[in-house]
């Protein structure tokens, strides 16, 4: 059989989107090798999430309960379900912590890797996975040839399409195992906001909001679209905001559907990590600032006056 | 304390990148040490201030990478080895990690430090696929370490904030920005880094089992859909013009 395997994600017990566009993604793939779709959650509240994933596709959702996320009890608790599923496809979302487990799942599997995918098709009976290289520069095809083959997949790359799954629910005893690294302590001060990694719609301010004390102006926009806060690096390096709010080459890779770039000049780096936005908006009042050769909607304008307008107009029909 | 750090050539992110069938075409390419892998490099150094020890820079990738070597030696780095492999060897992460994990493997080396990611593949795998193969905790994404013997306290960042944890030596490091500021090589550093030896590793002596990642091709990025300045009298025009196309053109708010 050549069944696919998902790993999905939960965020403060929510099923994260992410996990039905891999299971999504995955019905694709084992309708074309013939096999079935498996979608794998930490949880032991799996009964819960059992429909939705049936219904994008999910032959069988299956639950581990693994405790609290660490790199290595997931990597451990991952491959006991892969060796007893035997997968000839494993996706699992390129996010904070997919990036940390699917590594040491890829070794333990004896596999071959392709990271931070953004498009999957089938040839020949094998995976084709698309990735950009060179900060989007080029777009690179792998095929993986080792008899398992992994991938980590951005958000937002892959649709959403209903299809029936058959939807069995598994309870799975694999466990955490051996954990070398304990968790002391966390900050999650900034934990409350949408996440940029994950979210749908990103708004973003540069340095032509002029100091921090201007960031409500971006905020409440992004707060009425239940949107995440990005930054420009020249922000980050001012101090105006910290670090974690970083999109570009030396802060976050985003995909968004929705891209609003408010005084960002658009330089190559900050390109690097947000140009495979589905839909940019660029608010600059520089009409030959380069941000505007990616746009799919530029307005030349001061950001002061046309964010504020933005955020009530989109108050006004949003309720 | 013996510590490894891991240097990745990359080209520059303001270079032009001409996109051949499976490969780029490396003509006119700026070369350059991969961001995240200065602050490992920085790490490292840092460490032996502290601890004593040894730190080497091993590269892996084709002739030119001995440049990164140099530059690495010019901060100072101990020792300079370079895994000499095509450059199409290094979009595999899975045949990187096993030829470092085994030289490193030999070395016996307590601390591994590499870039949270290199930033021409991005892939945030080699590092953390080491520890994995050489069967040792890891920290990613860290942004302070602490070393009190073996114990080693490290705060990481994390989705939403950062996270202190604890583990102990031997370990494999991930360095995000924000964990030190890469120090400038001296030009007494850069004069000397010219002199010094660069060890040659080649894949059989390294003895692992090849790659698992065919490169079917290489394209250029798809073109962006043909974009359009908005025409507004003013921002409440701009701000009802956008709200339309966003929700009945785009549909996605
Ligand atoms: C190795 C390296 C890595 C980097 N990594 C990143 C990264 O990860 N992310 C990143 O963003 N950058 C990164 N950079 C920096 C990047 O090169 C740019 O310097 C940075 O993106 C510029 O930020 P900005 O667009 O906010 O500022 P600027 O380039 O100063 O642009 C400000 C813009 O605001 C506009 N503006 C001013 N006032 C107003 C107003 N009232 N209304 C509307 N518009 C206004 C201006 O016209 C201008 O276009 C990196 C650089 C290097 C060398």
């Amino acid at each position: 059989m050549a069944d696919v395997l998902v790993v999905g994600e939960l965020k403060n017990g929510e099923l994260k989107k992410i996990s039905k566009e891999l299971t999504s993604a995955a019905r694709k793939i084992a309708d074309a090798i013939g096999g079935k779709v498996h979608t794998l959650l930490i949880t032991d509240n799996v009964d819960s999430f059992a429909g939705d994933l049936k219904a994008v596709g999910a032959d069988a959702v299956i639950g581990a309960n693994l405790g609290e996320f660490s790199p290595e009890g997931y990597a451990n608790g991952i491959f006991a379900v892969i060796q007893e599923k035997k997968p000839a496809v494993v996706l699992m979302p390129h996010s904070a912590q997919g990036k940390e487990y699917s590594a040491r799942v890829a070794i333990k599997a004896n596999a071959g890797i392709v990271a931070d995918a953004v498009g999957l098709s089938v040839d020949g009976g094998k995976v084709v996975a698309k990735k950009p290289i060179y900060s989007g520069k080029a777009y690179a095809n792998f095929k993986v040839s080792s008899d398992i083959q992994m991938f980590t997949v951005r958000a937002n790359s892959q649709e959403v399409t209903p299809k029936e799954g058959a939807g069995a629910v598994e309870k799975s005893g694999a466990s955490a195992g051996e954990v070398r690294t304990k968790s002391l302590s966390k900050d999650l001060s900034g934990g409350n906001k949408v996440q940029l990694a994950d979210a749908s719609i990103i708004v973003s301010g540069g340095r032509g909001i002029k100091g921090p004390e201007n960031w409500p102006i971006i905020q409440d926009l992004a707060d009425t679209l239940g949107a995440a806060l990005g930054a420009s690096r020249a922000t980050v390096d001012a101090g105006w905001i910290s670090h974690s709010h970083q999109v570009g080459q030396t802060g976050k890779t985003v995909s968004p559907n929705c891209y609003i770039a408010c005084g960002i000049s658009g330089a190559i780096q900050h390109l690097a990590g947000m140009g495979s936005s589905k839909y940019i908006v660029a608010i600059n009042k520089d009409g030959d600032a380069p941000i505007f050769k990616v746009a799919t909607y530029g307005v030349v304008a001061d950001l002061f006056e046309v964010v504020p307008a933005l955020t009530s107009e989109f108050k006004k029909v949003l309720g | 304390m013996k510590i490894v750090v891991l240097v990745k050539q990359v080209p520059d992110t303001e270079t032009n990148i001409k996109v051949g069938d499976k490969s780029i075409n490396e003509a006119g390419v700026k070369w350059i040490i991969s961001p995240y892998d200065e602050f490992a490099i920085e790490e490292g150094i840092r460490i032996r201030e502290k601890s004593g020890g040894e730190v080497i820079a091993v590269s892996l990738g084709p002739d030119r990478v001995v440049e990164a070597l140099r530059t690495a030696y010019a901060m100072g780095v101990d020792r300079a080895v370079h895994v000499k492999v095509d450059d199409y060897v290094t979009f595999d992460s899975t045949y990187t990690s096993e030829l470092l994990a085994n030289f490193i493997k030999a070395e016996n080396a307590d601390v591994i430090i590499g870039g949270r990611q290199s930033i021409d593949t991005d892939s945030s795998q080699v590092v953390v696929q080491i520890a994995e193969r050489l069967n040792v905790p890891h920290v990613a994404m860290a942004l302070k370490l602490e070393f009190d013997g073996k114990k080693v306290t490290a705060t990481r960042e994390i989705e939403g904030g950062t996270e202190v944890v604890e583990t102990s030596a031997p370990l494999a490091v991930t360095a995000q920005k924000g964990l030190n500021e890469p120090r400038y090589p001296s030009l007494k550093g850069i004069m000397s880094a010219k002199k010094k030896p660069v060890d040659v590793k080649k894949p059989e002596e390294l003895g692992a089992t090849g790659s698992k990642l065919e490169v079917v091709s290489l394209e250029p990025p798809p073109p962006r859909i043909a974009g359009r300045k908005l025409e507004a009298a003013d921002a409440q025009g701009f701000a009802s013009q956008l709200v339309k196309a966003l929700r009945e053109e785009a549909k996605v708010i």
